[in-house]
């Protein structure tokens, strides 16, 4: 009787030690905080790769297979993109039927400031990426906003990605609960399956990157969006973010949302952060 | 003996309601169906492609006049926008089992 007590004394003891020790943990992982979230994206693919020099994450699936690199390396003595490139230096500087330019609605004339974007943007309440700032420019001065998914956005953003390269990605998160639920709605939105594939960004780009999946090989998520906008040999074209958010939805059959959705917005502004610190590479090419 | 599976199928048959050709109205109610559970799958902005593909052939059987292909194409997009709102439910926490922590 007596080691019967003792017994179940000793287990309702253990128990309570072992609720006490994992409850602060269950509180911790449901409080927001990006750095600790940043901190532990990026370990996970320093560890997954660790041959990958870490800016060389946002090279994609070149980082990941050495084949690829050399093939690429050689593409970019004439890359894809330089007409797209040459498109948007030209628009960029051509001013608006008012007189006004694209520079008068960025910091620094809109030169070598893309890896601020997206950030949150206080006043509204919520993220502002530089594609839709860019289209917000054009309706401020009286002309009609560009497809998201289409050439003039792509040519643009390639031109202020190239004044760009090599600086680091530089995403701040506000002392504002809206930036932080923000973030947290685009972690959210990349770890949750949709679609009838039943896949998650993460599916992809989190546990599969350098493998394939059909003839192509899976970039890590990790700086994924420092190289847009690309140029894709499969698209024939330049694609700017909100296309490739687009086109990922459609690939797990799920109905895409419309381009610069919240939940894009806020996906965008996740994945960005967790990419500070490596540099802009974009205009990209992907096959 | 030879003789008694050939009448007990005869049997059988006769016995069993025949099957009938789905109508207009069994389409519209099947598509009816399955329109209310694609909105709620799209209302939690979790819709398909493959929902909207099985709506679509739906309703191009119906204008067609092929109501059995229309009822089948109605059955097919409410499982399917079923199978989405399930999935949404079921994401909302279970999303949390593939984060990097």
């Amino acid at each position: 009787m007596r080691a019967r007590s003792a017994l179940l004394l000793g287990s309702l003891g253990a128990a309570l030690v072992a609720f006490a020790l994992t409850s602060p943990r269950v509180v911790a992982a449901d409080k927001v905080d990006p750095v600790a979230d940043a901190k532990a994206f990026r370990n996970f693919f320093f560890q997954k790769f660790p041959d990958v020099k870490h800016e060389d994450f946002v090279n994609g699936p070149y980082s990941m297979n050495e084949d690829m690199k050399r093939q690429w390396q050689e593409k970019e003595e004439f890359p894809p993109y330089e007409f797209a490139l040459d498109a948007g230096k030209e628009m960029f500087s051509t001013p608006f039927k008012n007189g006004k330019t694209y520079a008068d609605c960025f910091p620094n004339g809109g030169i070598g400031i893309r890896q601020t974007y997206p950030y949150f943007d206080e006043k509204e309440g919520k993220v502002v990426t530089l594609e839709l700032a860019l289209n917000r420019c054009r309706e401020a001065n009286g002309e009609a906003p560009y497809s998201y998914v289409k050439d003039e956005m792509a040519s643009l953003t390639a031109y202020m990605a190239f004044t760009s390269r090599g600086k680091p990605m530089d995403i701040r998160i506000p002392d504002d609960p809206r930036a932080l639920a923000a973030f947290e709605n685009g972690k959210r939105y990349f770890y949750t399956r949709r679609g009838q594939m039943n896949f998650s960004c993460a599916s992809c780009h989190v546990q599969s990157p350098g493998e394939r999946i059909r003839a192509e090989i899976l970039a890590p998520a990790l700086g994924i969006l420092n190289a847009m906008p690309i140029y894709r040999s499969e698209w024939s074209g330049m694609g700017t973010t909100s296309r490739r958010f687009v086109t990922c939805n459609s690939q797990t059959r799920a109905v895409p949302l419309e381009p610069q959705a919240d939940e894009y917005r806020d996906v965008e502004y996740f994945l960005s952060y967790v990419a500070n610190g490596l540099p802009i590479s974009g205009p990209g090419a992907r096959p | 003996m030879k003789l008694s599976l050939p009448l007990a199928m005869l049997l059988v048959f006769s016995l069993a309601p025949a099957a009938r050709a789905a109508n207009e109205a069994d389409y519209k109610a099947a598509y009816a169906t399955a329109e209310a559970a694609s909105k709620e799958a799209a209302g939690m902005r979790n819709q398909w492609t493959v929902t909207v593909s099985a709506l679509a052939a739906a309703r191009k059987a119906a204008d067609g006049g092929d109501f059995d292909r229309a009822v089948a194409a109605s059955k097919e997009a409410e499982a399917l926008a079923k199978a989405s709102i399930f999935q949404a439910i079921s994401e909302k926490e279970a999303w949390k089992a593939m984060e990097i922590r």
